[in-house]
């Protein structure tokens, strides 16, 4: 069918919106936003990519997923060929289509985006991995002849995770360690039920314990084992860090240890991975919000996932507070589309001076103020200023501190040999993910500080390729 | 899964258990602690490695039971399992030659104190225990505290045993006495460690106190578990749990573990409600 529409009628087809839960029916629950494409919509929309020669769409992603290729194949309707095609590249295409921030990567670089909307590639690559799982039919990769060799992957984050899946089908042993009680890392603990079903992530993991992935949880390296002892006391001939960026910031103002002011971690960390919100069924609790006001102080989607769950616990008014203005934030476009149709309240150009309590010490106001937009400052973002005598005090009874992560120095502190930066992260060599010490490969957020879910997928994959290199010819 | 191969009262809700848990006992040291979590639903709780055996591969950890997770750990028997079992957190305590070293203990907190106590022990110091109780049936430990000791004394509230009052009464007295102390261990309710803070800080006796916040994951990931210390804010889990007795804000860590109290209640209340049905159930199967 496709061949008889020329470019120009493609270019007409308008984009087909994601299908959505209601938004005020799902602000108060925690069921996914987003419902998918219908079969025929994923279709409708594959014709609108006009099959660039040179696709740009290609480069734009940071795994280079043959998006043109996959697209095609969806408008044939060979949707099972199209997950084949993007598993080329890309382990997590059900996780990556819904978490990527495509409008920076993919579909900014789409040419079709350069007239009208572009091609939604994000949700075509979610449809097809969908489609696939919904089948049943998920094929897994032939498992190589085994190498006998043996790897330790810490952290079983999207960085570990990716890493594990290439290094098992080339046919060495793969040992994830994990210090949660629960596998997918930023995944399950960090990206709510209502953005990333949990049932997504345990499926990939099964996917690669069908492989033959062994995975153990409750197993902190640096404390329970070292990275030394794992490779001389038990026989791993290489190891993969990759333990994420999950070192809390705090801004350092008055008042932050007060009952009720959390940082999002341990915010997002109760609701989704202790299921506080099922309290008492579940035996974590998190402070009621019900009625509440509560204040998310950043704009990232970290603080968009924790003031859109304070919104599903309840909370009367949930607001970010953020210092830039909209333009600025580092959120993800959807989300703050999102936030704001649920009822999230923007206070942006503002900042927290000091968070005020009671004689108990329980939160009960901020104070705030108003900031104007100088100088650009290194990140190339103009830099904030205080505008002096605009405070102001706003009642608030639970605050959330959605500022960042710094890097967990955990593995450092005990493998003082593999080098790290002045932020604490991990230095390793661009093109082999390699540390400075021999064997260690580090990738994801513990180098880069907190980036993205394909960037560290990717890390992990270039680091597969590194590792087996390595250990098939034992050069460093 | 992590199998219980000991489990003993040692007092009214006081119970000891072994857990098998070879990598943990191989690696513990004094002062660290593992987080549990009983099943599916369980939380997260902080309990301290009271001792090990690296040879048998077992930990032993010493639980009161005071809600509803704790409660629920101590109704676990020899054969039983625990879902989650992960360590050691924490930094182990700081053991060195001081001198003359004091170990405060408690309530549970006597079993917490006692590795630390052991091991200010092998590392020469001349260790003076005292362990507070509210009464003589609920001593913990005795034995074992007097193996590390070179005196060891035992305080209840009532009077039933031991000397007549409170820890720092009987610390007080050792400093009035004259005797030169060079470190003090404190392991105990919040006012008990407030109490023996304010006890020592007149005479500049180092004093090191083990802080119990509320913990979730225990490796430094969310900051639920953020004291003050000397102004600053420290992360309890990897930065402690023992701490600068003088330099701790103690009221806040009350207030902040008062924190969920309505929500402990209430699982408490379930849970208790839970056991009588269950019993109701049991005895009603027994007689049919
Ligand atoms: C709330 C939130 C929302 C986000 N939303 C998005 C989004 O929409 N799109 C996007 O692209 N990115 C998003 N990100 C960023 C993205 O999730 C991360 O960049 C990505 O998960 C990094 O992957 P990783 O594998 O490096 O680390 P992580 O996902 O952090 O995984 C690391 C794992 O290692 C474990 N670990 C840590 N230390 C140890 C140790 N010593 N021993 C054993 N295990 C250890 C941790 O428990 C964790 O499971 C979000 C992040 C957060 C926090
Ligand atoms: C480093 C550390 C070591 C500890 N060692 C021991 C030990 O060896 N033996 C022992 O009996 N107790 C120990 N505790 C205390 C123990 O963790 C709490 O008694 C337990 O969590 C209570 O849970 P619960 O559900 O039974 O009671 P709840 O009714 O939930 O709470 C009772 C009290 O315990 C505290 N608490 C509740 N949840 C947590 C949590 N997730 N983390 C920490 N504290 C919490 C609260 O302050 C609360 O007031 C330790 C605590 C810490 C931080
Ligand atoms: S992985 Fe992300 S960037 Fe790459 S094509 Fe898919 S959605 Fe776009
Ligand atoms: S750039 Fe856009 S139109 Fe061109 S191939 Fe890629 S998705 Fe299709
Ligand atoms: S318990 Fe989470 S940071 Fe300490």
């Amino acid at each position: 069918m496709q061949q008889q529409l020329t470019a120009k009628e493609r270019m007409k087809i308008p984009r087909h919106h994601m299908i959505e839960q209601d938004p005020l029916e799902r602000s108060r629950n925690f069921e996914e936003v987003n419902l998918g494409y219908t079969a025929k919509m994923a279709q409708e929309e594959a014709l609108r990519c006009i099959q660039c020669p040179k696709p740009s769409c290609v480069e734009g992603c940071p795994v280079n997923i043959q998006i043109k290729d996959f697209i095609n194949l969806i408008a044939e309707g060979d949707f099972l060929g199209a997950v084949h095609k993007i598993k080329e590249d890309n382990a997590l295409p059900a996780i990556c289509g819904r978490v990527c921030p495509q409008e920076e990567q993919c579909e900014q670089a789409c040419v079709v985006g350069k007239r009208g909307e572009p091609v939604a590639i994000g949700y075509l690559e979610r449809f097809v991995a969908d489609y696939e799982r919904k089948q049943g039919k998920i094929e897994y990769p032939t498992i190589n002849k085994s190498t006998g060799k043996k790897i330790a992957i810490v952290g079983s984050g999207p960085a570990g995770l990716s890493c594990a899946n290439d290094l098992v089908q080339w046919g060495h042993k793969v040992t994830v360690f994990e210090a949660l009680h629960e596998l997918g890392g930023v995944l399950v603990y960090g990206i709510p039920e209502f953005r990333l079903p949990k049932e997504i992530v345990r499926k990939e993991i099964d996917g690669l314990r069908k492989m033959g992935v062994e995975f153990v949880t409750d197993a902190v390296i640096g404390r329970t084992t070292t990275v030394d002892e794992l490779m001389q006391e038990e026989g791993y001939d290489a190891v993969f860090v990759g333990v994420g960026a999950g070192l809390p910031w705090f801004m350092g103002i008055p008042g932050e240890n007060l009952v009720g002011v959390y940082s999002a971690n341990e915010f997002l960390t109760r609701v989704n991975l202790m299921k506080a919100y099922r309290f008492p069924e579940f035996d974590s609790p998190i402070l009621d919000c019900r009625g509440k006001n509560v204040a998310v102080f950043g704009g990232g989607n970290t603080a968009m996932d924790a003031v859109r769950t304070s919104l599903r616990l309840g909370a009367k008014n949930a607001y970010i507070v953020y210092r830039r203005s909209e333009k600025e934030m580092p959120a993800r476009v959807e989300e703050v589309k999102h936030a704001k149709e649920e009822g999230v309240q923007f206070k942006i150009l503002t900042n927290p001076v000091e968070f005020i309590g009671d004689e108990k010490e329980w939160l009960k106001a901020v104070k705030l103020i108003k900031m104007e937009l100088g100088e650009p400052d290194d990140s190339g973002r103009r830099r904030p200023v205080p505008i002096e005598g605009s405070e102001y005090i706003m009642d608030i009874d639970i605050a959330v501190v959605a500022i960042g992560n710094g890097s967990n120095p955990l593995i450092q502190q005990t493998t003082p040999e593999i080098e790290t930066s002045k932020r604490g992260t991990i230095v390793v060599d661009s093109e082999t993910m390699k540390t400075s010490k021999k064997g260690v490969f580090a990738g994801g957020d513990i180098v880069t500080g907190g980036a993205t879910v394909i960037l560290a997928m990717g890390a992990g994959r270039k680091a597969a390729k590194a590792i087996h290199e390595y250990v098939m010819e034992g050069k460093w | 899964m992590f199998k219980i191969v000991k489990a003993e009262f040692l007092a009214q809700d006081i119970k000891l258990f072994q857990i098998e848990a070879p990598r943990i006992a191989k690696k513990r040291k004094a002062g660290q602690f593992v987080i549990i979590r009983l099943d599916e639903h369980g939380e997260r709780i902080p309990l301290t490695i009271a001792d090990s055996d690296p040879e048998k591969g077992t930990i032993t950890i010493v639980v009161q039971g005071v809600g509803k997770t704790t409660k629920a750990l101590n109704l676990k028997e020899t054969g039983d399992t625990i879902m989650d079992v992960v360590g050691p957190l924490g930094e182990p305590s700081h053991i060195e030659k001081f001198g003359t070293a004091v170990s405060i203990g408690g309530g549970v907190g006597t079993a917490i104190a006692y590795p630390t106590a052991k091991a200010l022990k092998e590392a020469g110091n001349y260790v003076i225990t005292i362990n507070g109780a509210r009464s003589k049936d609920l001593v913990i430990l005795e034995e074992e505290m007097k193996q590390v000791s070179d005196e060891a004394y035992i305080t209840t509230d009532d009077g039933s045993y031991g000397f007549h009052g409170f820890v720092t009464q009987k610390l007080q007295a050792l400093i009035d006495e004259g005797k030169k102390l060079d470190f003090v261990l404190a392991i105990g309710p919040i006012p008990m460690m407030k109490a023996v803070a304010d006890v020592t800080r007149p005479y500049g006796i180092k004093t090191v106190v083990s802080l119990n916040p509320i913990m979730v994951d225990g490796t430094g990931m969310c900051g639920g578990c953020r004291v003050i210390v000397n102004g600053q804010s420290k992360f309890a889990c990897v930065d402690g749990p023992e701490f600068d007795a003088h330099g701790v804000d103690f009221h806040n860590l009350a207030d902040r573990n008062k924190m969920y109290s309505v929500y402990e209640k209430e699982a408490l209340e379930k849970f208790e409600h839970e056991c009588k049905l269950d019993k109701k159930i049991e005895a009603i199967e027994n007689a049919g």
